[in-house]
């Protein structure tokens, strides 16, 4: 595209917010009853984050399950949602497939076949921040969009409408053990930042939200990685 | 029981068609008689002032719904004596949604089929244009526009030759949002184009200055996008009531008064409204309709609008 730069969201979205609305209110029908599943996982995984446990971290099997689930929503969304469905509405949904199946082989690799991927119930600020972001984008997200004059048919549910599963994902990530796993942080970050652009250039309400949601965890995770690093730093020298 | 066909039932009946002939196309929703047009300069063929486009609009993918509401769109734009429909690849399903809509109307003879081609490789951009036209399922377009000027020296020769071979009846170039306008002039100064398409509304003018002078020099047609800049102004303008002289051009609401600023431009042929709305289809095909602005009221709607 000749002088890119000229071009704003707002020239290249191609569809309205009601077009956008339909799509979610047909892909739920289609796939009903797999919202149900999707949140019985969902539920299930919150309450393994969230439930007091022995030892530092979860057990691994866990978070190989945990990594499973994630990994089985992104690739989901890159198919059934991105590809089948999106795809119908702009060319660009093809390589937004394309970057949601890659965060799933990421998950994968990291989570399931290494089984380097597990997480702990942190009781510092960004442990709660990560629990409470999960939480959100499981049980607060799809009802704010009621609230916001959304159908209930419409409504995006975390594990199969890509909004609430990138921003659970991440606040799930917060929580992993060890390092700050920015290479699993990048895909659904990037995500909300092209999803929130997209809303807004929808004139839909509130679109800033799941921008948000993300700008937390990025900046929580850039500050869980200065902190380790000092401290890491500190005991060197010591 | 089959009528008895009688010398007074059929003499009745003939006087009724050529009454009907002469007042077509008639707008049942406007009421007025005739549609007003502008010819195109290269060939004399007349288009209505008013068309309808696409953008965003009729991307509603394969919502079945959706598509009938288009095609109720399609329907009143026909019925109240629009021709020019205009869509791109750009433009997601709408290609596939207006071949829909035309399928379901019967596929009306007096479309005049407007798409684009918009790919930077010049040896794929007649696959996508027998893509469009599979899409719309229409023999040929009437109109082939290079989109945005993507790739512009591969493909117009290319458009050339389809329009020699009788397989495109027009040729044209387009941008919007004032993009590359100094390029714009040198295609229209050097290419034997039919059409230039343009962003151009009350708010939006640059092209007043040196764009729309040169087609009228050069003879060839223009289409204005973004009337409305895609929803913004009118959404702004219609916060206030519509200003009372409105009437002395035969505006009944703001769209009209908008796009009959823009119509009224003697270069242009026709400006491409979009909607999804049948009750603003035909707000927008009335702007066609009644008296025109002359220089002092084009003036004056600029001024009103500038400082609402």
């Amino acid at each position: 595209m000749s002088e890119w730069w000229t071009y704003t969201l707002s020239d290249i979205q191609s569809f309205s917010l009601q077009t956008w609305y339909r799509l979610f209110e047909r892909y739920n029908a289609a796939i009903w009853p797999a919202q149900i599943v999707a949140l019985a996982l969902g539920i299930w995984i919150g309450s393994g984050l969230h439930l007091p446990h022995r030892g530092s971290g979860l057990h691994p099997w866990r978070g190989r399950v945990i990594t499973a689930i994630l990994a089985a929503s992104w690739l989901w969304i890159a198919i059934a949602f991105h590809v089948t469905r999106y795809a119908k509405l702009s060319w660009v949904a093809m390589y937004f497939a394309w970057g949601f199946g890659l965060e799933a082989l990421l998950l994968i690799w990291s989570g399931v076949i290494r089984g380097r991927l597990t997480f702990e119930r942190r009781p510092d600020a960004i442990g709660r921040a990560g629990l409470s972001i999960y939480l959100f984008a499981l049980l607060v997200q799809p009802v704010l969009g009621q609230l916001l004059g959304r159908e209930w048919r419409q409504i995006e549910v975390f594990g199969v409408a890509p909004d609430p599963t990138a921003v659970g994902t991440l606040g799930i990530l917060l929580l992993a053990t060890g390092h700050t796993r920015w290479e699993l942080i990048a895909v659904p970050a990037i995500w909300c930042a092209i999803s929130g652009a997209t809303l807004a250039a929808m004139n839909a309400p509130a679109p800033w939200m799941v921008s948000a949601a993300a700008a937390l965890v990025v900046i929580l995770a850039a500050w869980r990685t200065l902190a380790t690093s000092r401290t890491s730093g500190t005991s060197t020298n010591g | 029981m089959t009528p008895t066909l009688t010398r007074r039932t059929l003499l009745s009946s003939l006087a009724a068609a050529g009454a009907a002939s002469v007042l077509r196309p008639l707008s049942p929703s406007t009421g007025r008689r005739a549609i007003l047009t502008r010819p195109i300069p290269s060939s004399g063929e007349r288009l209505p002032l008013v068309g309808l486009g696409s953008w965003i609009t009729f991307n509603v993918g394969d919502d079945v719904a959706a598509r009938d509401s288009c095609a109720r769109v399609l329907a009143a734009f026909f019925q109240d004596g629009g021709r020019v429909i205009d869509s791109s690849p750009m433009y997601g399903s709408s290609q596939e949604v207006i071949g829909y809509g035309l399928e379901k109307l019967g596929r009306p003879k007096q479309t005049f089929s407007a798409d684009k081609v918009w790919i930077s490789s010049g040896a794929r951009g007649p696959g996508q244009i027998e893509e469009s036209r599979r899409l719309w399922g229409v023999p040929r377009f009437d109109l082939l526009q290079v989109h945005n000027l993507m790739a512009w020296e591969e493909h117009l020769p290319a458009l050339f030759a389809m329009k020699a071979a009788g397989r495109v009846r027009y040729v044209g170039i387009t941008t919007s949002e004032g993009r590359r306008h100094a390029e714009i002039e040198r295609v229209m100064g050097s290419q034997p184009i039919d059409f230039v398409q343009v962003t151009y509304n009350v708010l939006d003018r640059e092209v007043e200055d040196r764009i729309l002078p040169l087609a009228r020099e050069r003879k060839i047609a223009v289409i204005t996008n973004r009337p409305f800049r895609q929803g913004p102004l009118i959404r702004s303008v219609e916060r206030h009531p519509l200003p009372a002289w409105a009437r002395e051009i035969d505006c009944a609401n703001w769209a009209q008064l908008l796009l009959k600023f823009i119509v009224s431009h003697p270069a242009v042929t026709c400006a491409i409204p979009a909607t999804s709305r049948v009750d603003h289809v035909r707000q927008n095909v009335g702007a066609a309709y009644g008296r025109q602005p002359d220089e002092s009221m084009r003036r004056r709607i600029v001024s009103h609008v500038e400082n609402l």
